[in-house]
């Protein structure tokens, strides 16, 4: 538990409709209502499939409530700008971390848990643990 | 010695040379890529030239960290953060020198491809920039910057029989051996730009 403050959801997608439906799927499964603050960064800047440091930066910052950030990317440049973003050390808030999951599935797993106030491992572990449930 | 204008010579030269190749570098990435690598690449290099004609760094380490931040920001592909993290790295090794010798830039320079293969997870041989960039600081060690230029495009040449392992190209698996790896192509374009700023 972290002082009723919650962890901070980016998703990070080379779609910004991708991004943003993502979002609004995982806050629709965790139950209409949730407070917990998410935030899509999809796309470049100019609206093309890519990513953009700028709207990763952007959309951290916005959710960050003191209790950490989880980011969740899809593939290739996302996943690339977000650890070159860690490394830089100061471009996102204290505390953000990238976080290794499936992106729709860790998504939902992230706003479920971080919904209940849990902290920012248990939210990261929730998210990773979706990689392990099977479909076939 | 390498001075902050050598370093500015370097980006502006190699923006120059990918504004040349920008196509050729679109059409490699098209049977094993998105076709996006030119573009990508042109605007990022372009807008490097322009931040650092407006902030004007005065040190070698201070030009390549503004560089490798304006990369990651503008470029929207994968080889943004990839080089961004290639000179970011390499500048904060170089540290607040005035100047540097060829010596201190070859041990810079080797940090910034470590990061680079830290950051992506890429080893020699997996059909990426790294095959180009490797040899590259190997050479520089022993040979300067015309011998870099020399490797750095044997290597981009070796990846065409490569099956590539890392990125969009590896989802093509068998199918991706016969092309030349485009983020090779441009590693070597740049460290050829390295040699034309010293007038090699």
């Amino acid at each position: 538990m972290s002082d009723g403050k919650q962890v901070g959801i980016v998703l990070v997608s080379h779609s910004a409709e991708v991004a943003s439906s993502v979002a609004e799927l995982a806050r629709g499964l965790a139950g209409g209502g949730v407070s917990v603050p998410i935030a899509p960064a999809g796309g470049t800047e100019g609206g093309e499939l890519g990513t953009s440091s700028e709207l990763i930066a952007a959309a951290a910052a916005s959710v960050d409530r003191g209790a950490g950030v989880a980011v969740l990317t899809d593939l290739g440049s996302a996943v690339l700008t977000v650890k070159a973003l860690l490394a830089e050390g100061d471009e996102l808030p204290y505390n953000t971390r990238l976080v290794d999951a499936p992106f729709v599935e860790g998504a939902v797993a992230a706003v479920v848990t971080a919904a209940t106030g849990a902290d920012l491992a248990a939210v990261e572990a929730a998210a990773a643990e979706a990689y392990t449930y099977r479909k076939v | 010695m390498l001075d902050a204008d050598f370093f500015r010579r370097w980006m502006a030269a190699t923006s120059a040379s990918v504004d040349r190749e920008a196509e050729r570098l679109t059409a490699l990435d098209s049977p094993i890529g998105d076709a996006d690598h030119g573009s990508n690449l042109q605007r990022g290099f372009r807008a490097v030239t322009a931040t650092l004609e407006k902030e004007a760094p005065d040190t070698p380490g201070a030009v390549l960290t503004l560089a490798g931040r304006q990369l990651i920001s503008t470029v929207g592909g994968a080889s943004g953060p990839l080089y961004g993290t290639l000179l970011r790295r390499t500048g904060k090794a170089l540290g607040d020198a005035g100047e540097v010798s060829e010596a201190q830039f070859a041990e810079a320079l080797r940090a910034g491809v470590d990061a680079v293969m830290t950051l992506g997870g890429a080893a020699p041989g997996d059909k990426t920039m790294i095959d180009a960039l490797v040899p590259a600081v190997d050479a520089l060690d022993e040979g300067g910057f015309a011998a870099a230029r020399t490797a750095a495009e044997e290597g981009a040449l070796a990846t065409t029989p490569l099956q590539a392992r890392k990125g969009r190209a590896s989802y093509l698996g068998e199918r991706s051996i016969g092309h030349q790896d485009p983020g090779a192509t441009s590693s070597a374009l740049l460290v050829a730009a390295l040699a034309e700023a010293a007038g090699e």
